[in-house]
């Protein structure tokens, strides 16, 4: 089971949770469990052409998957997802 | 009268408990006194991160706000009193920090930043230290602070969690512009005024910009320069992620498509604030 980490401004998606575990071998999969638990989520994350929106950035442990694989990065039971979205206030 | 060390008695006594760290010492005290700071933003985080650097003994502290003082600032914005309220924020702050140390110059600026005056807002000054509410300036502030290749501290908040980073793209680390290339549709975030703000974030969030701020003048420690620090409140919990130079970010990348400041709100077709929430939330 893969964790992953709602940020604030997402958990109104995921009813106030800050965790989700989840199953998923790879990212875009767990991005498809995370929207059929919490739909919404796919839509927050992707654009229509089935990339990651480029204000949001997604860790896969510490690393940005832009640089690391991607959606087809694969995920391993202890691995955290973290969504970082792009925040201002101030 | 000075002494022979270059400090007055009174300084003596008011930097002590710097002096006598091997880090900051009295080589590191005049280096902090001989450095000007911009401060993005009289609010939440400027409040904080403004009343350390000047007890830091910061040599000049230019403050950039557009707003007047509201009642509904005070829970957070600890550089404004009830006496303030009505009052432009940058006389507010330049009082308070005045008086909490006569030695720093403060300079208030009122203006709201765009893509004219920018550059020469910051061209006279060392650091800048982003402490705005809204993405427009974020961007503004990154893109003007590459173009003259100065250091931003770069500090933001949302609810209950916040994030800290330093960007020196001109000296190899990544900008905003790596992590975030282009600024969310207007909408995608909500701001504070609608989201809310729990008071005591910014506190923790604008004094560790004021810690990142005094370590890159001083040069000292590991600085968040291609990390990012997360505060998460409620869990009290601090993550820190790595954040890469993108060969291909549209500022500091190999091919580079953003040469010129934008104005994201023309560029939107929306106002990108209220008028009563820039820079300050």
């Amino acid at each position: 089971m893969a964790l992953v980490r709602i940020p604030g401004p997402l958990r109104t998606l995921s009813q106030g949770d800050s965790t989700v575990e989840l199953k998923a071998s790879d990212l875009r999969q767990a991005i498809e469990e995370l929207d059929s638990r919490y739909p919404g989520f796919k839509d927050r994350l992707l654009d229509p052409s089935g990339n990651l929106r480029q204000f949001v950035n997604v860790y896969l442990n510490d690393e940005d998957v832009r640089f690391s694989g991607g959606l087809d990065a694969k995920l391993d039971p202890k691995d955290e997802v973290s969504i970082i979205p792009a925040v201002a206030g101030g | 009268m000075a002494s022979p060390n270059g400090f007055t008695p009174d300084q003596v006594a008011r930097y002590a408990r710097h002096l006598i760290l091997p880090e900051v010492g009295g080589k590191g005290q005049r280096k902090l006194m001989g450095t000007s700071v911009l401060l993005l933003g009289a609010g939440g985080l400027g409040s904080p991160a403004g009343l350390y650097l000047a007890a830091a003994g910061i040599g000049k502290i230019g403050v950039v706000d557009f707003d007047d003082v509201d009642a509904s600032n005070l829970q957070r914005q600890i550089l404004h009193g009830v006496e303030d309220i009505g009052r432009p924020k940058t006389e507010s702050a330049a009082d308070r920090l005045q008086s909490m140390n006569p030695d720093v110059e403060v300079v208030g600026i009122r203006e709201h930043l765009n893509s004219t005056n920018a550059l020469d807002v910051f061209k006279d000054y060392d650091i800048v230290v982003d402490g705005t509410d809204n993405f427009p300036t974020r961007y503004l502030a990154n893109d003007a602070a590459h173009f003259l290749g100065k250091p931003l501290v770069h500090g933001a908040i949302f609810r209950f969690e916040g994030q800290v980073s330093l960007f020196d793209s001109a000296h190899g680390t990544p900008c905003y512009r790596c992590l975030h290339p282009e600024p969310p549709p207007p909408g995608a975030s909500p701001s504070c005024a609608e989201a809310g703000v729990f008071g005591v974030l910014p506190g923790i969030v604008g004094s560790l910009m004021a810690f990142e701020t005094i370590k890159k003048i001083l040069g000292i420690g590991e600085s968040l320069g291609g990390r990012l620090l997360l505060f998460d409140g409620l869990d009290m919990q601090f993550r820190e992620l790595k954040l890469r130079k993108n060969p291909r970010c549209v500022l500091c990348g190999e091919n580079p498509t953003v040469t010129q400041l934008i104005d994201y709100e023309q560029f939107c077709g929306v106002p990108s604030y209220e008028p009563s929430e820039q820079a300050s939330a």
